[in-house]
């Protein structure tokens, strides 16, 4: 009834075969406490003060690895989830940047605000050949094949 | 004798609340979204329901990663509202009901489902978004709320099994107390949304609409959905989903739908909302 028979790494398993998506699972929770908690310390307007002057300096007072500082510093939202952040809490970053959530979702997605924008108001993102990584590889396959199949019976 | 007299399903997307508090509702944009709410709206003025059972979740906003209660319930006299980072939305500071909280708090964890009980906690538009949605924005809320926080965050969640046990949990507690209250019970999140990573975007009306009809006449098969369907199907966001079933597992079996609005897109999300009523 959640996917779960038992074994745990199985069920987490299929979650790593949908295509651009990083679950928030315990292994991320470990490794990115320090920065989802350093995002949540944005909530206070002191905090995003001292962030906003000298941003390296208050990463600083954070445990955080070099990795995790330099993905906040250049605002890669993409590589703040691959190690570790929570997209809940990363959007304490781009509030405190005055940035939307629609702005934040677009820079993942390495499209325009205005494109992306565009794309929900055409009734978002299809889940035609997203859904997972496995079924698109061996769609792929197919296609190659059959493409194969009829370019020899073209010969 | 306290009675579930309605279920009600909406979403709770951030840009909705501001686009309320910032007087943005008439815009060509947001008037559909309103519009579809308005019948919600009418019939909350002639239900005039006593207490509203509120499930959602909170968005690290109450709850960071030091605390991560599966299923938790806000037993306070009230709740400030959350300051997300751009000020708290200047909406009314929501009332609770301590008495009839604790009382199901007492009563689920007899009946083995261990809540973790709330004494102090502000919510955000997880919880207020929903509220101005069906009440617009009055001096002061025309209910009192029971919060029930769910965690639909940090992997893994409450199964959709579990979540509808909740809600008969609940059910079974609000009709033991004693008083005579008009209680509705809401269910919040979703419909699909991904907001992370190069899928963010993802909408799928075609399986939303599906839900909806399954949580209406076939809900049964829906407590058995596992999280990687909604994973795949409605967005890593879409998982809020499940918060649903605690809504319609208080319900019982067989529920009839006064009204139904779907409407692509707010914001990054698909909007869905139901009212259902149970069979007496």
């Amino acid at each position: 009834m959640t996917g779960f028979n038992g074994d745990v790494n199985a069920y987490l398993a299929q979650f790593d075969d949908i295509p651009g998506t990083r679950v928030y699972t315990a292994r991320r929770a470990r490794q990115g406490y320090h920065l989802n908690q350093f995002a949540m310390s944005l909530m206070k307007a002191d905090n995003r003060a001292a962030f906003k002057a000298d941003e390296r300096t208050y990463l600083d007072g954070w445990k955080l690895t070099d990795a995790q500082k330099a993905a906040v510093l250049e605002r890669d939202y993409n590589a703040m989830l691959d190690e570790g952040g929570n997209i809940y809490f990363l959007a304490k970053i781009f509030s405190t940047d005055g940035k939307s959530f629609q702005h934040a979702a677009a820079s993942m997605t390495g499209m325009s605000q205005e494109d992306y924008a565009a794309m929900m108001l055409a009734g978002g993102r299809s889940p035609e050949g997203q859904r997972s990584i496995q079924a698109a590889l061996s769609m792929n396959a197919e296609e190659a094949l059959q493409a194969a199949l009829d370019a020899g019976e073209t010969k | 004798m306290a009675r579930i007299t309605a279920g009600i399903t909406t979403s709770h997307i951030p840009a909705v609340g501001a686009a309320i508090d910032l007087g943005k509702t008439a815009e060509p944009y947001w008037q559909p979204i309103f519009q579809g709410y308005e019948w919600a709206r009418q019939f909350e003025r002639d239900e005039k329901p006593d207490v509203v059972i509120l499930v959602y979740n909170d968005h690290a906003s109450a709850f960071d990663m030091k605390f991560i209660p599966t299923f938790a319930i806000g037993c306070a006299d009230e709740f400030q509202i959350a300051d997300e980072g751009w000020g708290p939305r200047p909406v009314p500071t929501v009332v609770g009901h301590p008495d009839l909280a604790w009382h199901i708090a007492q009563s689920c964890i007899l009946d083995e489902f261990d809540l973790t009980i709330i004494n102090e906690m502000a919510v955000d538009h997880g919880l207020t978004v929903p509220l101005s949605l069906m009440f617009g924005q009055p001096e002061a809320w025309p209910v009192k709320v029971i919060p029930i926080a769910v965690n639909v965050v940090t992997y893994p969640p409450p199964s959709g099994n579990r979540c509808w046990q909740l809600g008969e949990a609940i059910a079974r507690a609000v009709r033991s107390y004693e008083a005579d209250l008009n209680v509705q019970i809401w269910g919040t999140g979703g419909m699909s949304h991904q907001l992370q990573g190069p899928r963010a975007g993802l909408i799928n009306k075609a399986w939303d609409q599906h839900f909806l009809d399954r949580l209406t006449t076939d809900p049964q098969v829906l407590r058995h959905m596992p999280h990687i369907e909604y994973l795949r199907e409605a967005g890593s966001e879409g998982i809020e989903l499940v918060m649903w079933l605690i809504m319609r597992g208080a319900l019982g079996d067989q529920v009839t739908e006064l009204n139904r609005f779907y409407h692509v897109p707010a914001s990054n999300t698909a909007v869905g909302h139901l009212v259902l009523r149970p069979a007496a």
